[in-house]
Formats: C-alpha cells, sequence, structure tokens
C-alpha cells in the first residue's frame, strides 16, 4: 500500500495494478503489489535485483499473467494473454537487451509484424519509409539512416528505434528497462531528452534505473520494491536519495553489511598497464592481503573483461602482472589456478557449474587432479571435502552431496561455486557478481564468507553492480569506465555520490587525445 | 564398488532410488532384453538355440565395441559420423596387410594405429580449429569413403590366413568377440567412472566453458578422447574384419548411425554430459536381438529399423523430460 496520500492527479491513471502477485515453483516474487501510471508522466520503479521489478513489467507488458490480482486500462479491467494483447492497448517495452532483427534495416525493423498494407495486400514500403522517417525525426534523430542495417547502430541509436517502434504502434504506455545501463554519458543526456518530449506529448513512461542522477532529473514519482513486495510510492519532491536506498535495502547500509575488522597485509598482486582487447585498455592496481577490492562500473565497463584476463581465459595483451613481486605470465585458467587465483564468475549457469553433475563432483572440479593419484580419483577424500564445504557453507540440499547442482536454488549454486574455488586455496579470489541472483539470507551468509576469508589474508576483488555491496564490502573501490580505471577511492571515501560520478564520467575526449 | 561412491545411503527406498536415476537406462534395457529372450523364446524356442545366441553376442560385438568409442564421444559433447567408413577403410588395410603376407600382429595392431591416427587429426581439427565435430566428421566419412571404393575398385579381399581370423577362435569354447566385448566395456566403463580422465569428460560435455574454467585442459583431452575413440574403432575393425573368410569393401551400410543409436539408446544424452558405455553394450545387444527375433517370429526384418526408430525418439524424449525435470534443459 502506497503510505502517502497522493495529492489530486490531473490525469487518471492509464495502467493500474492492483494486488498483483506471481510465483514461480512456489517461491512469491510479487506479492501483492499496486502500482499505477498517467498519461504524460515519467513514474520511476527502483528495487535492488530480486526485488521483483522485471515480474512486476513483465506482467504489465503481458509477457506474464498474474496469478492474483487485477489490471485495468483506462479504467477497463483487462486480462493479457500475450504481450501483442498489451501491445494493442497501447503499452511497448523497449528491453534491456534490445529486440531488434540486426539483419534487416531500420525501416524493416521499426514496422516488423506491424507493416502497412497495400490495396492487393503487399507491403506499403512508401508509407514504411515515410513513417519510419518522421518517427526518427519526432525523437531528435534526424541523422538516422532508415536505410542502415541495425546492425551497423550504436547502442544507443538502436535503443531510439525501439522506441520509434513503440510508437509507430500507437503506444500510450512506455516501458524503460534500465535504458541507460549500457550508454555513454552523453547518449544518456539525449536519451534524457526523448524521454522528457515523450512524457511532454502525453506518453506514460515506466521507468526502471538504478541510477539515482537520473530519477531525480526524469521522474515525477518513484515505486519502491524489495523481496516481492511494495515499500511505497512517493511524489519524487518528497524523497531524497538516502531515504530511496532505505527504501530499497530496508536497512542502512552499515548494518547490511558487517564488515569485520580487516587486516591489511602486504601488496600481494600487482597489476600494470594491463590490456587486452577493447575494454581492458592500460589498467594499474594492486591489492593488499587480506584487502577486498571492490570494482565498480556500469555494463560494458570492461570490470569482468579485466576479471577474465587476470584468470587467463582472455589472456593479457599486454603488461604486468606481479604476485608477490614476481613477474608471472597467465594464459591459460589452469595456470591462474596454480598461481593461486580463483575467479568465481558473474553467470554460474554458463561457466561456473555442471548442472548435471552432483556437488561432491562439482565442488571437486578444481582440484580433481590433486585428487587423484594421477590416474584414479580417490572417491572416500572427495566425498569428505565436499561433506565438509556442504558443512562450511550451510548448502542447503536435499539430497546430499549427490544431489545434482541444477537442482538447488540460485544461492546454493553461488556457494558451490565459492565452494569449489576455495578448494584450490587461493591467495587471490576474484568474485564476479557474487550475489547476483541470490536471496537475501544467502546473501549476507556469501558477505560473511568473503569477510572471514579477508581475515585469513586471501586478497579478494570483488566485481559487483550494486552500489550497496560495493560500498558495504570493500576497503577500497577501483571504478572503472569504458576500459579504463577513472579512480580508486578509499573506503572513507567511498560513497554513492563519488563512486556514482566516477562510474559515469564521459571519456571520449581523453580517449581521442 | 558402486556403494563406496554413495556414502550414508539413508533408506532401502533412497539406494534404489538413485540406482535408478544412475542407471535408469541400463536397467531399463535389461528388462527389455529379459522380456525379449523369454517371449520370442516361448514362440519359437530355436531362437534360444546357442548357434542363434552365438549370432546375437558374437556376430555383432564389433558394434559394441565401436560404441564405446561413440559413447565417449558423445558424453563429451561432440560426435563422429565417419566411423562406419573408417572401420571400411581399416578393415581393408587390414586384410590387403594380411594377404600380403605380414604376421598377423601386423594385420591386427596397425588398424588400431590407423585409427588413431585418422581420429586424432579430427580431434585437433574440433579441438584447435573449433570447427563443429560434425561438419569435421562428414567431411571424413566423404574422404574415407571415396577413398576406399577409388582404391579397391569395390574389389573383396579374399584368401585371408586362418590365423588371422581372430573372430572365430572360441576359447574356452567361447566365440573371442565376447571375450573383446565384455573386458572393453567393463575396462571403459571403469575408466570413464573411476579415472580423472572421465570425469574430465563428463565435465566438458556438461559444460565445456566451466571445465576450461576449473582448468581442465579441454583441447588436449577433445583430442585423446577421439584417439581412444579411434583405437576403439581399430579394435571393432578386428571384429569384424576377422568374422568371414573375406572382407567387402563396403561395410554395413549406414554402420556409424547403428553405433550412434547404440550409444542413445543405452542412456547417452545427445547433449553431452551424461550416460554410460555399459548402457551404450547392452543397447548393441539389444538391436541385434531385436533384429533376430524379428526373424525368428517371421516379421520382416525391414522392421528392425522402424522400430530402432522409435526407442530412439522414446529414449531422447524421456532424457529430455529428466532434464527439464532436473532443471537444465
Amino acid at each position: 500500500m502506497p503510505a502517502t496520500t497522493e495529492p489530486p492527479s490531473t490525469a487518471k491513471p492509464f495502467v493500474r495494478l492492483t494486488g498483483a502477485s506471481k510465483s514461480f515453483n512456489g517461491i512469491t516474487v510479487l506479492k501483492g503489489v499496486d502500482f499505477d501510471v498517467r498519461p504524460g508522466e515519467v513514474h520511476a520503479l527502483l528495487g535492488e535485483n530480486g526485488a521483483g521489478k522485471s515480474t512486476l513489467i513483465k506482467i504489465i507488458s503481458g509477457l506474464y499473467a498474474p496469478d492474483g490480482g487485477t489490471i485495468e486500462v483506462r479504467g477497463e479491467t483487462v486480462s493479457f494473454s500475450s504481450t501483442r494483447d498489451a501491445s494493442r492497448r497501447g503499452i511497448a517495452t523497449v528491453y534491456q537487451e534490445l529486440l531488434l532483427f540486426p539483419e534487416l534495416t531500420v525501416a524493416e525493423n521499426i514496422f516488423l509484424g506491424n507493416y502497412p498494407k497495400t490495396g492487393w495486400g503487399g507491403i506499403d514500403w512508401d508509407t514504411v519509409r515515410a513513417r519510419s522517417r518522421e518517427l526518427l525525426d519526432s525523437l531528435d534523430s534526424a541523422e538516422m539512416d532508415i536505410d542502415a542495417k541495425v546492425a551497423s547502430l550504436s547502442v544507443a541509436q538502436r535503443q531510439r528505434v525501439e522506441i520509434a517502434k513503440a510508437l509507430s504502434r500507437n503506444a500510450k504506455v512506455l516501458i524503460m528497462d534500465e535504458p541507460t545501463a549500457s550508454l555513454a554519458e552523453a547518449d544518456v543526456q539525449r536519451l534524457m531528452d526523448v524521454v522528457r518530449a515523450l512524457r511532454a506529448r502525453g506518453v506514460a513512461i515506466i521507468y526502471v534505473s538504478h541510477r539515482m542522477p537520473e530519477i531525480f532529473a526524469l521522474s515525477d514519482r518513484v515505486t519502491v520494491l524489495r523481496d516481492g513486495a511494495l515499500i511505497g510510492t512517493r511524489e519524487i519532491g518528497e524523497v531524497t536519495e538516502a531515504s530511496l536506498v532505505a527504501m530499497m535495502v530496508g536497512r542502512s547500509i552499515d548494518q547490511l553489511f558487517p564488515k569485520p575488522e580487516p587486516i591489511i597485509g602486504d601488496v600481494l598482486l600487482e597489476v600494470e598497464n594491463l590490456r587486452c582487447g577493447k575494454l581492458v585498455r592500460g589498467l594499474t592496481f594492486s591489492v593488499r592481503r587480506g584487502e577486498i577490492l571492490g570494482i565498480a562500473g556500469l555494463v560494458g565497463s570492461g570490470r569482468t573483461e579485466t576479471a577474465l584476463t587476470l584468470f587467463g581465459i582472455t589472456p593479457a595483451e599486454a603488461g604486468t602482472i606481479r604476485i608477490d613481486g614476481k613477474t608471472v605470465t597467465i594464459r591459460s585458467p589452469k595456470e591462474a589456478r596454480d598461481l593461486g587465483i580463483a575467479y568465481v564468475p558473474e553467470d554460474r549457469g554458463s561457466q561456473g557449474l555442471v548442472k548435471a553433475m552432483s556437488i561432491r563432483q562439482n565442488v571437486s572440479m578444481a582440484t580433481i587432479d590433486k585428487l587423484s593419484n594421477g590416474l584414479f580419483i580417490r572417491f572416500a577424500d572427495e566425498a569428505a571435502r565436499a561433506l565438509e564445504a556442504v558443512k562450511r557453507f550451510g548448502i542447503r540440499a536435499r539430497g546430499g552431496i549427490e544431489q545434482p547442482v541444477g537442482q538447488l536454488s540460485g544461492g546454493n549454486q553461488q556457494k558451490v561455486v565459492i565452494a569449489k574455488w576455495l578448494e584450490t586455496v587461493p591467495r587471490i579470489l576474484i568474485l564476479d557478481e557474487p550475489t547476483r541472483g541470490v536471496d537475501v539470507g544467502a546473501k549476507s551468509e556469501i558477505h560473511a564468507i568473503m569477510g572471514e576469508l579477508a581475515r585469513t589474508g586471501v586478497a579478494i576483488i570483488m566485481i559487483s553492480s550494486e552500489l550497496p555491496e560495493v560500498l558495504g564490502m570493500s576497503d577500497r573501490v577501483l571504478v572503472m569506465n569504458n576500459g579504463q580505471l577513472v579512480t580508486i577511492l578509499d573506503r572513507e571515501d567511498a560513497n554513492a555520490e563519488s563512486v556514482g560520478a566516477a562510474m559515469t564520467v564521459s571519456k571520449t575526449r581523453k580517449d581521442a587525445a | 564398488m558402486a556403494v563406496a561412491d554413495h556414502p550414508t545411503p539413508r533408506s532401502e527406498r533412497s539406494v534404489l532410488h538413485r540406482l535408478y536415476s544412475a542407471y535408469g537406462q541400463e536397467i531399463v534395457i535389461v528388462l527389455a532384453l529379459v522380456v525379449l529372450f523369454f517371449v520370442v523364446g516361448l514362440i519359437n524356442p530355436r531362437f534360444l538355440s546357442p548357434s542363434n545366441l552365438n549370432t546375437i553376442f558374437s556376430g555383432n560385438a564389433y558394434i559394441a565395441v565401436a560404441a564405446i568409442g561413440m559413447a565417449m564421444i558423445i558424453i563429451t559433447g561432440h560426435i563422429d559420423v565417419s566411423v562406419g567408413a573408417l572401420i571400411g577403410v581399416l578393415a581393408t588395410i587390414s586384410g590387403t596387410l594380411a594377404v600380403a603376407g605380414y604376421p598377423v600382429w601386423v594385420a591386427w595392431t596397425v588398424p588400431v594405429l590407423v585409427g588413431m591416427g585418422v581420429n586424432a587429426l579430427i580431434g585437433v581439427m574440433v579441438a584447435y580449429a573449433r570447427i563443429p565435430s560434425i561438419v569435421v566428421t562428414l567431411g571424413m566419412l566423404s574422404i574415407l569413403r571415396g577413398g576406399l571404393i577409388s582404391v579397391t575398385g569395390g574389389a573383396w579381399i579374399s584368401g585371408l590366413p586362418p590365423e588371422f581370423l581372430i573372430a572365430q577362435a572360441k576359447p574356452f569354447g567361447v566365440p573371442a568377440p565376447i571375450y573383446f566385448m565384455v573386458i572393453l566395456t567393463l575396462a571403459a566403463a571403469f575408466w570413464m567412472r573411476y579415472s580423472e580422465f572421465g570425469r574430465s569428460l563428463y565435465a566438458i560435455g556438461g559444460n565445456a566453458e566451466a571445465a576450461r574454467a576449473s582448468g581442465i585442459p579441454i583441447e588436449r583431452r577433445t583430442v585423446m578422447v577421439f584417439m581412444i575413440h579411434g583405437a576403439f574403432a581399430g579394435l571393432a575393425t578386428l571384429l569384424f574384419a576377422t568374422q568371414l573368410q573375406i572382407i567387402q569393401s563396403t561395410v554395413p551400410p549406414n554402420l556409424e548411425l547403428t553405433v550412434i543409436t547404440a550409444a542413445v539408446i543405452g542412456g547417452v544424452s545427445i547433449l553431452g554430459g551424461t550416460g554410460t558405455v555399459v548402457g551404450s553394450t547392452l543397447a548393441a545387444i539389444l538391436f541385434a536381438a531385436i533384429g533376430s527375433a524379428l526373424i525368428f517370429t517371421n516379421v520382416s526384418a525391414y522392421w528392425l529399423r522402424a522400430v530402432i526408430g522409435v526407442l530412439i525418439l522414446v529414449t531422447v524424449l524421456a532424457d529430455m523430460i529428466r532434464r527439464r525435470r532436473q532443471g537444465r534443459a
């Protein structure tokens, strides 16, 4: 329930959700949420990963049917059986991963599935091209060629094609899911201008974003979700950044990340002018024993690529890596592992686990050569190690260590990946999004494991898109932008403003130089 | 052995349950075989005569042996459609050497080595050049089959020395191919289950990226598994080429498909990562038994392929359902 009484609105809501609920496999992801959006407003939707934002917008866009609650469009109760239904009612979505066909032209993409027809049933290409031109011009994109293939466009341009596509279907509600997540600063400004123009035309906009400056610059109202429940809907004038963060996480950051006092030792890992591809361009930093170095940056800023390079998945093209002062070369994950580096990947499904295999077999995977006598695996040792890991990390599995990891929950799967790497007794542990898609309980358990490991002298590099996590766990925060290091902040200097500003700083001029 | 691997089984039911979930397909095939022998034996007792059992088990052992290597390849997430053509080429090489008067051990060993060599080449192209195995082996299939016909002109090899015909030997009254089949299957099963190498094949087939990130050298393992598969093709050739007094330059048509089918019906997931070589051997025996049963019940043998087709679809469907239930489809 919204905790505030709303001022009399100038317009009736275009879409209104009442008591919307949704669960998957018995896990409730949305609990009785009320939400509405009015013509000519930007309504921001906020929440941590897993708070239920995507489920909510998928219900509005017709992708999911809610288990409970009602959807009203212009005061009329409706039920969408597909996104097509929602689209007919004037609801369109611009997804984070843009759903365009790269080999088709801009105009073809805009009208795909919705081509105007000629009298004898063919596609009316003249109208397609004329209307495409018109739509793009109205989005301040006169420079875009409607006959260019989408593959040749930048991310920002593709996004405008998506918006034009939505408008071509006469969208009255536009859902934008993290539209600025992969944009450079100049493009962000331009997108915000487009959003303002749409609002002026009376379009209702649902705007999902993590970036506070945008939310304050653009939105009229803001709704916060946490753990699938509505925390509140507020006028933007009533909130501050701090109050929004408190609503999102439920506690202040200090309470959420109980970080033990670190015992920081000598420099363990030194990286100098590291280069690999377009997203690791001359990085220099170091990590000490017992230290947690957080790496912050936008999607596409080169955080993960840096980890992949350090771990030898995409070996460095230039630069120096020193461990304990000794220069090392890392050309494969095996070499990295043998040097005491472990990497818990961003995507545990594709890089971390073999889902068909049991907990036992996954836990031993990175150490299987040490668990065998050169030929055969010592099964008793293997089982004992797995059993110990299950106990130590509180991995919950009905079938014990023989349960296939594909059957475990996200949090337990993540603990298996961490357990696998701790079996190698790493000195340098790289964690990429260690708590993504993990429930709140498992999250704090994983944070506790990190704190404990650091105190035993492990150097930890943690990449995270969750600013509260970066600020809460790190001893120092390294901020990356566009493959380069922007700054390294000490714990006391790192806050949402300083890190956020460094993340979004435009470096285009510097690159050109 | 199996129990050592499963500590603290809580109850009878959980042991059975685990046994079924780990070896479901093998158990189903054994039951199918028992039912088949029982029912067809009732209809026509000659089905169970020693000479017919000899045909079923011994005459098809080479398929089971080739299917062991194929199972390993599919478990690793690859496929080889050229193995039938390879066996044809290796049989011709072996027979030619034997007729030319080389010692029989040379005629027996060379096909195994050549099989390993050819598959090493396939493995290198798959692992290092990153060409999908289906494409590499389709190419190899054409080369081998075309090359064989061109070189031999379709002529058969006859006049094989009697001591060369190892498949006709009967130590202790049991045909040699059965020893080969049983010993090779058990050795491979043991190796796949208990060795670090076998484990790494399952890991690569289950998720190659995760295996690589865990420090498993997947390129080297891929070349190795193709070479082992080539060795099994060579061993299968020994059994196939020495069955009769002559060697035809035309191998049984669709031999590669029969071998792949044996692996799949034996419970090896076509998507890689699961299955056992025991299953593939049992499935190879099942085909042979079904083929023979059709003859003994006066059903046209043409139905064999249709029956096998149904078995493939049912097996793959069951595998997909199982995967979906385990949340990994």
